[in-house]
């Protein structure tokens, strides 16, 4: 039975469904009553700009699959048919293709907040969990995406990801052609890559990011100084001292964000939706085919950090799986970094000069890696993908030392300005 | 043998593909190690789409369709009237509404060793550099079946069709030892043998009307994105300057 009056006291229209749905609560819980931090600063922009990208996915995506065909023979045409026929197609198919990169320069920032402002540490562990998780899905769905379009580099790019199932031992050759659906990338792989892409993966998405959301309104958010705001209340209001309502300081603070990231990511869609050639690679304007193999494969370009480590690691014992280990393990040792880090402190504003180091060569590395993984291999890519590959790995493995054996600066009560 | 790494996956993959058929190991895009010519498209020029478009109608779509592309579609982004569409520019078809397709029947394949490309999408594919320097970089080579070979696209199955607009011409003979040097292109890599109907800056004129037509057809819709995309830039700096002072207003009393 519905509680009659609701603790809220609201009438009408909303007093009815409050008698009946947490509306009024949920409001303000999430939004009106959710006491964020007062010192966000530009690096709290990217959470609810990966969110806004994700809407644009799905929305753009809706229209996309109203008029794309999957299927071998179908896929290209259709696309060119949406560029072209479609009302708005090519600014539409422009938002998706763009934002599938704009999702992870944003999604990049966002976690590297993450590693700057230790926002992984107790009792932040599963949002960091389900954060890991949701780059994790973020990645397969952006592959099947990427395929899609049945273009030469997308025909290429599935062969290389699909075939690397093949080097896990005895089951790989049968595993390959049961992912495939067929002994070759077909008409079969395109269909499922497509119900993967516009139904599965989305749908764990979207509960992975309302999981992400809920397990950070349940414990509040860091904040630069890494203080703890819940610890200094007012003990009459119980409000945090440094917190301030989410709605309506950080919506309308996440608008300017917003109107700051459309500007660059309008001008790439309406200018350049090309990318310079990364965004939209120009082997994918030639139906896929068999039997014509681009002269350099890449992935697209936010897998270059993983691909670097895949061609660094050297094959032996006859086989190859230790590159896909490797490249696995990468994306794995993210969910061991809320344990890995033993530091007294979380923001890298008080740590000491080894995890300030440290994070600084990380995020050179990574950026690096990536450069390297699109380039065409030679003797120097792979040595310094083999040596970013050892820096990669040394950041998270020697992370229980170093945060544990440097000298931290006394963290302050309260948020500084 | 780290180096192999890359090559393996890539050969796996392959391997994997050339199981189903033959491979031909057709490298898309390679420019055989030539240097383009700087060229950069502007399909935003109507008077050189369309006459671009005039020269690929009586040139090249006797062998290369535009399949993407519709004939009223073409009329109606290039201004170009009704009768003159019917009249000059539609030779495939009667149908207004139909895309570009070629008169050419399919045996074609045996003339030329393969079916003409379709091109609607090359200056994409390829980029309209190098679609510029392949038009220019035709020569004599008594070696290839048509006598006539390219720079760009070495062993490239197509006739020069613009020979009479460009004359013939040769490798030039300093040049010829090093084929995939990566020498520089243009005057000096050729000489002329035999001068063609068009002076060379008007056949270099020619040909940029012809890529700026094909960079149009890549992308019909290109101009008038770009300009949507400057009332989008007009109106996000505008909302950027009013977020901005909202959020001021709202945070005033945050201390």
């Amino acid at each position: 039975m519905a509680i009659t009056p609701n603790p809220y006291k609201t009438t009408g229209a909303l007093g009815w469904i409050d008698d009946r749905f947490p509306l009024t609560k949920m409001w303000k819980e999430h939004l009106s009553e959710y006491y964020a931090p007062k010192n966000f600063n530009f690096w709290y922009f990217f959470g609810s700009l990966a969110l806004l990208v994700l809407v644009n996915q799905l929305l753009t995506g809706i229209f996309l699959t109203m008029h794309y065909k999957p299927g071998a023979e179908t896929a290209f045409d259709s696309v060119e048919y949406i560029m072209r026929d479609v009302p708005w197609g090519n600014v539409i198919r422009y938002m998706h293709s763009t934002g599938a990169s704009a999702f992870f320069v944003v999604v990049f920032m966002h976690m590297f907040r993450g590693l700057m402002y230790g926002s992984y540490q107790k009792p932040r562990e599963l949002i960091w969990v389900f954060g890991a998780l949701i780059f994790l899905v973020l990645m397969a769905e952006a592959f099947c995406g990427y395929v899609l379009p049945w273009g030469n580099m997308s025909y290429w790019g599935a062969a290389v990801i699909i075939n690397l199932f093949g080097t896990i031992p005895f089951i790989g050759p049968d595993l390959v052609v049961w992912i495939q659906g067929d002994f070759v990338p077909s008409d079969a792989t395109l269909n499922r890559l497509f119900s993967i892409h516009v139904i599965a993966l989305p749908f764990v998405l979207v509960g992975l990011v309302v999981a992400h959301i809920l397990a950070l309104h349940e414990v509040g958010s860091n904040n630069p100084d890494g203080v703890e705001i819940k610890k200094n209340k007012d003990p009459a209001t119980g409000i945090p001292k440094d917190g301030i309502p989410f709605h309506p300081y950080y919506t309308v603070k996440d608008l300017v964000g917003v109107a700051g990231f459309l500007i660059i990511f309008c001008a790439v869609i309406f200018f350049m939706p090309d990318g310079g050639g990364y965004f939209l690679e120009a082997p994918n304007f030639t139906p896929a085919s068999q039997t014509n193999t681009p002269e350099h494969i890449t992935p697209a370009w936010y897998f270059g950090t993983y691909y670097a480590m895949l061609r660094a690691t050297p094959s032996f014992a006859g086989t190859q799986i230790w590159g896909v280990i490797v490249m696995g393990a990468a994306v794995v040792i993210l969910f061991f970094v809320p344990w890995l880090d033993k530091s007294k402190v979380k923001s890298i504003r008080y740590k000491g000069v080894l995890s300030k180091t440290a994070l600084g060569i990380f995020a050179v590395n990574f950026v690096v890696l990536n450069y390297y993984g699109l380039q065409p291999p030679s003797a120097l890519v792979q040595l310094v993908s083999q040596i970013g590959t050892v820096i990669y790995f040394a950041f998270f493995l020697l992370m229980p030392w170093y945060s544990a054996a440097e000298t931290t600066k006394p963290v302050p009560d309260r948020v500084t300005e | 043998m780290n180096l192999l790494m890359n090559q393996t996956l890539t050969r796996l993959a392959r391997a994997a593909v050339v199981a189903a058929g033959a491979l031909v190991a057709n490298v898309a895009g390679a420019n055989a190690g030539v240097e383009l010519l700087p060229f950069t498209a502007d399909s935003g020029n109507t008077a050189s789409v369309q006459r671009g478009a005039r020269n690929f109608m009586a040139y090249c779509s006797g062998c290369h369709s535009l399949k993407y592309l519709r004939y009223n579609r073409m009329a109606e982004d290039l201004n170009i009237p009704d009768d003159v569409l019917k009249k000059n520019l539609m030779f495939t078809s009667d149908k207004a509404g139909d895309p570009i397709k070629v008169a050419m029947p399919a045996a074609s394949e045996q003339w030329f060793g393969r079916v003409p490309p379709d091109l609607s999408l090359e200056t994409r594919a390829r980029g309209a550099n190098w679609v510029y320097t392949y038009l220019l970089s035709f020569y004599l080579d008594e070696s290839r079946p048509l006598g006539v070979n390219n720079t760009v696209l070495v062993g490239a199955s197509m006739p020069h069709v613009l020979w009479e607009l460009q004359g013939w011409q040769k490798k030039a003979e300093h040049k010829a030892e090093g084929e995939h040097g990566g020498e520089h292109h243009g005057g000096s890599a050729f000489e002329k043998v035999t001068e063609g109907s068009l002076k060379p800056a008007e056949y270099e004129a020619f040909v940029g009307d012809l890529v700026n037509f094909l960079d149009y057809a890549s992308e019909p819709g290109k101009q008038a994105r770009i300009s949507l995309g400057l009332k989008v830039m007009l109106y996000l700096f505008g909302l950027l300057v009013l977020t901005y002072l909202l959020k001021k207003e709202f945070w005033r009393d945050v201390h």
